[in-house]
């Protein structure tokens, strides 16, 4: 890792745009966010990332986002006390297949999905990259947050290199020990029993992921109905106009109450703007989440099936032998391994997860009730206009 | 009679009954008694406190709905549901009231009450029925004519269509609505003798039939316009209003299925369980709170709709009018042709080229005798015509005056009525919203102790 940052003036690594020196301003609300953050759990925390400022990049060959990603920590991992570099989505799918092979018993969080619904959705609009941009934040951050995987190297690299191509190139070498045998397990074997527990966290997983899908699909449903409800009520405010321009008293009240679904209109399309930016995608995310930790589960049966072959043919090999060959031993260690490591994410994730979902539930309670409240106030607002108009008589 | 408040309009009712001034029931006399003192109505409003003495006295109120299996005229097996009326008459003093009179009446009954009504009243902008079937409903309300909630509905619009009978200035005096209200057998035979049904002009009943007026009324024409365009205005209303209530039917009953996958949920969670679980079941509260809102609003439709066919009983008046207007022409056209005959005859000229000019040519000339005669027998003819095109015009002019004065009412009902359906529709939005902003809380709530 011999690279010096003399200064800021970063060199995009993937051929776009210097990252934006931060300015004393900058730095300063981004130090606000990042100690907002902090409050979360109140654990003390030296390393903060940030994603932000999506950059549209044309070249003659592609078309692509950059975001920066700013980092401030105090570990000696580091050199300087801040980075700013580029990444495109690309580079974090780098990272996190770099993650997954070299911390192969441990949870990675997901990346949002490469391919959204072709056609569908436009990938450079505003909505969907910043929609990205927070899905990119959270992975970031819950790397960040995570005590073995905010060390690794790739990681280190990912944040700080000025020239991650480069990196890239030269980091095949660099597959560890643990990924490779990983790899190397031979599926033929079939697991004689998964301990207790790791059942456990399967099905747990397996319903989870199926709710989670079920509350999916609510949502979008809820999310059609109410666009088709809107369409309704933006034919439905108008006829009161229309009506309206026929009479002279009842003109005012007519308007009035046409005004008043026009401003209902407005809010139920903040609401389901709202459901549709920040609520589906942290379930998504939560569902390739489940995804990620299933795909742990079955590499931490495999070792434990390796385990087992290696312990079945010791022990047709010689039965009385009193001690078990050394890397029998190491086997099992690192079984043992995985199976803490498991068990330490899964609790991690848990708890990650209960906040998770107390935040999103409600956020989205409280997105029913002020939309609920703004037409409260749109409907209250004309009933003096109704009923001044009726004294007035 | 004496007792009756004079009533500068009576006399040009066409309506040959005598009006309800004072039968031998002690109704008249309530009535007069309450005209009397009408100073305190609290409007203030004369035609207002007028168009409501009859009601303070008198209780209208159509109180049960029963399904009633009986033979038809062609002795067959029929379903129908019948209305009990109820009167009562309330005491001035202790305000208590007692019941007069009870009867039931069918929806056919109401229906040749209005027939009647229509055609004895042609200038008056008759109060609509409610609807026979369900129209404009949203789909998870049924549109069976034996629906309980149908049948309801109904009643209250056929106690409403009482009411406004009862408390119309003219309309009130009626007797044959007097006896709908007091006379359960008989009344149809009655009716019936009135031959209404001969006085009906059947042109009337060609909808779209236009005859062609010369002079039309400006303000009649501008009437029928705004008739023709409350009509489609109010139907487009209540049609985007369906789908309207659809739509958020969709939206929360959607919500539901958070009640169940939450419950779910719940089950394999630890710390979130209680909390997941509590919610789903606001979450099923607030799908479940749309029926009641979305039968609530059914009532403003309801309140639409008795516009959208009064739309239909402006343009009646509106069509009498024509009607009249056209007659009118026709006669003065008729007197205008004769005139001419007449002077030709005289002056033994013959202005234009007409088939009698060729008989003459033809014939030879009349002998002064025979023209003598056809000259007196069309002076005669001329005279009679005169009358007629004077009566009829003095009976237009009143239908005019008549007509536009009730209607003038009418407008001054309808601007009151339509206020306080809107008054009440944002009412009904409000508590909507209330209620939203409540189980949300509660849900909120839930989820925070998770």
């Amino acid at each position: 890792m011999a690279r010096s940052f003399g200064d800021k003036d970063l060199i995009l690594p993937n051929g776009g745009t210097p990252a934006g020196t931060s300015s004393p301003a900058s730095s300063s609300s981004l130090l606000n966010r990042l100690q907002l953050d902090d409050d979360i759990d109140g654990e003390t925390r030296d390393l903060f990332v940030i994603v932000d400022d999506p950059k549209k990049h044309v070249c003659t060959m592609e078309t692509y986002i950059t975001y920066r990603i700013t980092t401030k920590s105090t570990r000696v991992e580091f050199d300087l006390p801040e980075y700013s570099v580029r990444r495109r989505y690309q580079d974090f799918d780098w990272l996190r297949s770099k993650l997954e092979e070299s911390q192969p018993t441990h949870l990675i969080p997901p990346l949002p999905e490469k391919f959204v619904v072709k056609g569908v959705v436009d990938r450079f609009s505003e909505e969907f990259v910043e929609t990205r941009r927070k899905a990119l934040d959270k992975f970031l951050k819950r790397i960040t947050d995570h005590p073995v995987l905010s060390f690794n190297e790739h990681f280190n690299v990912f944040l700080t290199a000025k020239d991650l191509n480069a990196y890239k190139k030269q980091g095949i070498a660099l597959l560890t020990r643990m990924g490779e045998s990983v790899k190397h397990v031979t599926g033929g074997y079939k697991l004689r029993t998964r301990p207790l527990e790791f059942a456990a966290i399967g099905d747990y997983l397996d319903t989870f992921a199926l709710k989670l899908g079920t509350i999916d699909r609510i949502a979008q449903r809820i999310i059609k109905e109410e666009i088709e409800y809107l369409v309704e009520l933006r034919e439905y405010g108008p006829v009161y106009s229309t009506w309206s321009a026929l009479e002279g008293e009842l003109a005012e009240p007519l308007e009035g109450v046409s005004a008043c679904i026009g401003n209902c209109s407005t809010a139920l399309e903040e609401l389901t703007d709202d459901m549709t930016e920040d609520f589906l995608p942290v379930l998504r995310e939560y569902i390739l989440y489940s995804d990620s930790m299933k795909s742990v589960l079955k590499k931490r049966d495999q070792v434990q099936a390796e385990y087992e072959a290696k312990l079945e043919a010791v022990a047709l090999r010689k039965e009385d032998r009193p001690k078990v060959p050394a890397d029998v031993e190491k086997c099992q260690d690192r079984m043992e391994c995985f199976n803490a490591d498991l068990k330490a994410d899964m609790e991690r994730w848990q708890n990650n997860k209960r906040q998770d979902f107390r935040q999103l539930l409600m956020g989205m309670a409280d997105k029913n009730i002020q939309y609920y409240e703004k037409c409260l106030m749109a409907w209250e607002s004309i009933i003096p206009l109704l009923q001044e108009k009726q004294e007035a008589k | 009679m004496e007792q009756a408040p004079p009533d500068p309009e009576r006399q040009l009712q066409p309506a040959p009954l005598e009006p309800l001034g004072c039968p031998d029931a002690g109704l008249g006399a309530a009535v007069s008694k309450e005209a009397a003192g009408a100073g305190e109505e609290d409007s203030g409003v004369d035609t207002m406190t007028h168009n409501n003495f009859w009601l303070k006295k008198i209780e209208i109120s159509v109180s049960e709905a029963e399904k009633r299996t009986g033979r038809n005229a062609m002795n067959m097996q029929e379903t129908y549901t019948a209305y009990l009326i109820e009167t009562r008459s309330v005491e001035h003093t202790d305000g208590q009231s007692v019941l007069t009179d009870s009867l039931w009446r069918r929806y056919s009954e109401f229906e040749l009450l209005r027939n009647y009504l229509l055609v004895y009243y042609p200038h008056i902008v008759v109060p609509p029925l409610p609807e026979k079937r369900a129209e404009f409903v949203w789909h998870k309300l049924s549109a069976d004519n034996m629906d309980p909630d149908f049948v309801e509905r109904r009643r209250i619009g056929l106690e409403n269509f009482l009411l406004r009978i009862a408390s119309h200035p003219i309309l009130c005096r009626d007797k044959i609505f007097y006896l709908f209200l007091t006379q359960e057998g008989n009344w149809k035979e009655t009716v019936n003798e009135t031959g209404f049904q001969l006085k009906a002009d059947s042109r009337l009943k060609a909808l779209n039939a236009t005859f062609r007026v010369k002079n039309p009324d400006k303000r009649f024409t501008d009437l029928k316009h705004y008739s023709d365009e409350l009509q489609s205005v109010i139907s487009h209303l209540l049609r985007v209003r369906a789908r309207v209530a659809d739509r958020l039917y969709g939206v929360y009953k959607v919500h539901g299925n958070y009640g169940r996958v939450f419950s779910e949920w719940s089950a394999i969670e630890k710390e979130m369980g209680d909390g997941l679980q509590s919610a789903g079941h606001h979450m099923d509260v607030y799908a479940s709170s749309i029926d009641d809102i979305l039968e609530d609003e059914e009532h403003y439709a309801d309140q639409l709709k008795e516009y959208l066919f009064y739309a239909e009983a402006l343009r009646a008046v509106c069509r009498k009018h024509e009607l009249m207007q056209y007659d009118l022409e026709m006669a003065a056209q008729d007197l205008a042709s004769k005139k001419q005959q007449c002077e030709e005859l005289a002056t033994g000229t013959v202005r234009t080229f007409s088939l009698k000019g060729m008989t003459t040519k033809l014939f030879g000339q009349e002998t002064p005798e025979q023209r003598e005669a056809r000259i007196k027998v069309l002076e005669e003819q001329i005279n009679e015509g005169e009358q007629q095109l004077k009566s009829k015009n003095l009976e237009g002019r009143e239908f005019v005056k008549n007509a536009w004065a009730d209607i003038e009412r009418f407008k001054e009902q309808k601007n009151r009525d339509l206020k306080e359906a809107l008054i009440s529709y944002a009412v009904m939005q409000i508590s909507m919203c209330k209620k939203g902003i409540q189980v949300w809380t509660n849900a909120k709530e839930c989820f925070s102790k998770m």
